[in-house]
């Protein structure tokens, strides 16, 4: 159903749908004013962008109420506006907008998150003199992502998503001027970039498939159960469904944006940029935008699944994001064990949490996911934000080596930290990540497939703990190694970690089993309040088994590093127990060096055979060229010099000469002249005679 | 009597032996001589063809003939003179010498 | 009478032939003395009386002993050392052969059609005097004009110039 080009909304969209637009408009709006603001107007430019994210804020929750008591109501929210941007002929290339219990959820964490962030980087981007462009940097990406998150059309969610990650470029390589960070954010945008070559393939295909650009469209969307059973018919190469290769080829754009196993070296090296960039984008939001992308797509990728008694079933795509996700988990963990930068533990760590939400979506579905994905963002903004004061307290100091003892110096850093750790380990009970890793845990235990996916992950949780220990027990605990004296950080940046320790405890309660409010919320389906379900045998025995993995995780790290302060020349313990291990693991297991070895090789040696194509074909080509007509020219010269104007010369020469012949005639002697009259009498006189003998 | 073709070819040849005469010589009173010479062809052409022509007895032939020989005589008379001062001028007579009217 | 014709011609012819042929100047002023002389016969054969006997006391009587007085006066009488023709004489005799060729030519083609002789005209001297006086008065007063003209014009340029005058 195309409307025509001004814009007419649906008959069934409310109000607040239709002025769902607003959200991410204002951030971009507010960018835009602040571009061509003067460097000095700092206040003006971090109110401009915290101001618009502030309303954007109160329309997002405004919009989630909506959809919360559409929900209570008993009746599925999905409101969607759709337009034709422009029309080719026939064919309308549609964008629009959608409010449903996803894009509501999305919305609130994207924009209360983000508020907090802004709010931070008042404070902790004080003393730098690009603080304007900072801030016109935070709101363009703030507007970029709420367009990602609210698209209904998978156009407009490209167009968004290329913005994000034009904007993580620019905001990696904020400190232009280091060559480090300038080389990080091009290593960030070429990575995704090929992600994004797969994502691109696979929107043209499901265009070309269903005819339509958008998720839902009263029937009509590619979400929809008409596409999604056209496209199962078709089938594609390697046993594989339609459905399951464009399913496949979205998922690596989602790993290239999420930082999944090949494409995920560009994430530790986008630590290059200012913590709150660190904190907003690669924590909170944009990481999340893969996996709020598989979110999105999830009909596409688990059409055609068979199910298995009560676990959701399982089609090849989610089989492939399973592996991926879970392979990542264990991975990221292990590397992250032998970092010596507080900001790259956290990003490997990131990378570890968000291969547990691909996994999580490819056991569990949707709910599972991103409901770890919802208090991620929260506890890894917190943590970030805390490592963000500590490299502030600490004067810019980034190795945990050199820091220790801070427990004392910085007192509500260390409980806020403190509280995102233990929620990053999954402590059971208080804090939200033992509730969502936990039923991530439950969905894989119980993949029909195969447990495999469920001993990784348990790995990586007692790996999380063990690293987590590590680093607090570096950077909090012991004596003080660096230089210079320590001291808390300013109120801008200490309150938005107490709110967010707040929420990554409380956010637990909405995903218990006893209550599960968030799997009902997004499943559209009512949630009962069950105190009983505590007391099932399984989930008491994944209970047990997270109790284990925590102690176990938590006591190692503790046993190896515990109260001691090592200074920063010593090797580090676990590097003392298993020096082979340790080297591999700091070497980040030599991905790096392999891309470099393979496909960065392959790249210098394609370019230099290109170049010498450019310059030994075509440059001999144009110079025989050039030289054929600067030859043509000698010609033409050559003609018209010798030719032309020696004919010329010549014939003027002739004539001069004749002049000087027929001058001899006038030799002044009258005998001469005589006989010229003489003979000229003679022919005169036979002309005559001739003629007149006719 | 004779035919008057003999008298004009008769004329035609002193005629011609006057302007080769006046053309090859290299003196200028031998060049006034085959004009005379010339003049003289003319005025036999004259008489012939009076003689010969029809009404003889309105002597047109004649009276031409006079007064082609006073004239004749006038002409002469400039000339020598003429050759006379140039010689006083150039020194020589010599035609081949006097060419300062070379253009 | 075609003897006395041939005689007198090769006469006249002869004449002109040597004055144009002989070397010394004198010699060849008195060749073409015998050339008029020759052509004053020629005159008389042809019943001219008057114009031969002008003829004689013109030119042989003035013209000649002219060009002779002008041969003495610009010591013409010594023969030069270079020769008497010039460098390109056989041009000049060409000219004038191809002249001689064209009338030639033309009297010998028309030679059927010239008239023949008629009678002797009755010219007496009485009406000559009458046709001078009336019928050709008007040339005979220009002749007259022309002769003074000549004479003062002649002796204007053949004198001798004073000293001092511009060279011309």
């Amino acid at each position: 159903m195309q409307e025509a080009i001004a814009f007419t909304p649906q008959i069934d969209a409310s109000s607040i749908a239709r002025w769902l637009w607003l959200i991410p408009a204002l951030p971009i709006v507010a960018a835009g004013v602040i571009a061509i603001l003067k460097q000095p107007r700092r206040k003006l430019a971090s109110s401009l962008a915290i101001g618009s994210l502030g309303i954007s804020l109160l329309i997002s929750v405004a919009a989630f109420a909506h959809v919360l008591s559409g929900w209570s109501h008993g009746h599925a929210v999905r409101e969607t506006v759709n337009f034709s941007w422009l029309t080719v002929g026939t064919q309308a290339v549609e964008l629009g907008w959608i409010l449903d219990p996803l894009s509501a959820l999305m919305l609130v964490m994207v924009t209360f998150v983000g508020l907090l962030i802004f709010i931070y980087s008042t404070g902790y981007m004080e003393q730098d003199e690009n603080y304007t462009r900072f801030f016109c940097f935070l709101a363009l990406f703030a507007g970029a992502m709420l367009g990602v998150v609210i698209s209904n059309s998978i156009l407009l969610l490209f167009m968004c998503w290329e913005l994000v990650g034009l904007t993580s470029y620019l905001l990696i390589g904020f400190w232009y001027q280091r060559p480090s960070a300038a080389a990080a954010a091009r290593k960030a945008f070429l990575t995704t970039r090929v992600g994004d070559i797969f994502f691109l393939l696979g929107i043209v295909w499901l265009f070309a498939q269903t005819g339509t650009l958008l998720f839902y469209d009263h029937g009509a969307g590619s979400m929809e159960p008409l596409a999604l059973g056209g496209l199962l018919v078709h089938q594609s190469h390697w046993g594989l469904t339609a459905a399951g290769a464009i399913g496949l080829l979205i998922f690596a754009g989602a790993a290239g944006k999420s930082g999944q196993l090949p494409l995920h070296v560009w994430l530790p090296d986008a630590m290059e940029g200012p913590t709150p960039v660190s904190a907003l984008i690669h924590a909170a939001t944009m990481v999340a935008a893969g996996v709020y992308l598989i979110a999105r797509v999830y009909p596409l990728m688990s059409a055609g699944a068979i199910t298995h008694g009560e676990a959701p079933g399982t089609t090849t795509a989610l089989m492939v994001v399973t592996w991926v996700g879970a392979s990542t988990a264990v991975f990221a963990a292990l590397i992250a064990v032998a970092q010596n930068d507080i900001k790259r533990i956290l990003a490997y760590s990131t990378v570890s949490q968000l291969g547990y939400m691909m996994a999580g979506l490819g056991v569990g579905g949707v709910a599972v996911g991103m409901f770890h994905l919802i208090t991620h963002a929260f506890f890894k903004a917190l943590l970030f934000m805390g490592a963000g004061s500590v490299i502030h307290g600490a004067h810019e100091e980034q190795d945990v080596r050199r820091m220790g003892g801070l427990r004392k110096y910085m007192p509500v850093t260390f409980v806020t930290y403190a509280v995102g750790m233990l929620a990053l380990c999954g402590v059971p009970i208080f804090f939200s990540g033992f509730w969502s890793k936990d039923s991530i845990l439950e969905s894989a235990h119980g993949w029909p497939l195969s447990r495999m996916p469920y001993y990784m992950l348990v790995f990586g949780a007692v790996l999380t703990a063990f690293y987590m220990t590590r680093q607090v027990s570096y950077v909090f605990l012991g004596e003080y190694r660096g230089h210079g004296h320590a001291h808390e950080s300013p109120r801008a940046m200490t309150m938005p970690l107490a709110i967010l320790a707040f929420f990554a405890v409380m956010l637990g309660a909405i995903g218990t089993p006893a209550w599960p409010w968030f799997r009902a919320f997004l499943g559209n389906h009512a949630a009962e309040v069950n105190p009983h379900a505590f007391a099932e045998p399984a989930w008491l025995m994944l209970l047990l088994t997270s109790c284990v993995i925590v102690v176990v995780g938590l006591g190692l790290g503790w046993w190896l590093y515990g109260n001691k302060s090592p200074r920063a020349e010593e090797p580090d313990a676990l590097e003392k127990a298993m020096p082979p291990v340790w080297t591999v693991l700091a070497n980040r297991l030599y991905i790096d060096e392999l891309y470099g070895a393979t496909v960065i090789a392959f790249y210098y040696w394609w370019a230099k055979v290109a170049d010498w194509i450019d310059r030994e074909v075509w440059g001999d080509l144009v110079a025989t060229i050039t030289a054929i007509f600067k030859g043509w020219a000698r010609l033409n010269r050559f003609l018209d010099a010798t030719m032309v104007d020696g004919a010329f010369d010549k014939g003027c020469e002739e004539i001069y000469n004749g002049g000087g012949v027929l001058a001899r005639i006038q030799n002044g002697r009258g005998q001469i002249y005589l006989r010229l009259l003489a003979v000229a009498v003679v022919i005169l006189a036979a002309v005559l005679i001739w003629s007149g003998r006719r | 009597m004779t035919p008057l073709s003999a008298y004009l070819v008769v004329a035609a040849l002193i005629f011609a032996i006057g302007l080769a005469g006046a053309l090859t010589r290299r003196n200028a009173i031998l060049v006034l001589i085959g004009i005379e010479l010339m003049l003289n062809a003319a005025n036999l052409n004259l008489i012939a063809f009076w003689r010969y022509g029809p009404h003889p007895e309105l002597l047109s032939g004649m009276m031409f003939a006079i007064f082609s020989i006073a004239v004749a005589a006038a002409e002469a008379a400039v000339g020598l003179g003429l050759v006379i001062s140039i010689y006083r001028h150039a020194k020589t007579t010599d035609l081949e010498q006097t060419n300062r009217m070379k253009g | 009478m075609g003897f006395i014709f041939y005689l007198i011609s090769a006469f006249a012819v002869g004449g002109a032939l040597a004055a144009v042929l002989l070397k010394n100047l004198v010699h060849a002023a008195l060749a073409v003395t015998i050339a008029f002389l020759g052509m004053a016969l020629m005159f008389l054969c042809l019943d001219a009386q008057f114009a031969g006997f002008a003829q004689i006391l013109v030119y042989v009587g003035a013209v000649a002993i002219l060009v002779v007085f002008a041969i003495l006066l610009t010591k013409g009488s010594e023969v030069p050392i270079e020769g008497v023709f010039s460098k390109s004489w056989f041009a000049g005799l060409a000219i004038a052969a191809g002249v001689f060729a064209l009338l030639a030519w033309a009297v010998l083609r028309s030679a059927g059609s010239l008239p023949d002789a008629a009678a002797a005209p009755e010219v007496t001297v009485k009406d000559i005097g009458n046709a001078l006086m009336s019928r050709y008065v008007l040339p005979l007063e220009i002749v007259a004009v022309l002769l003074t003209a000549a004479l003062l014009g002649a002796v204007i340029i053949a004198m001798h110039e004073k000293e001092g005058a511009k060279q011309g």
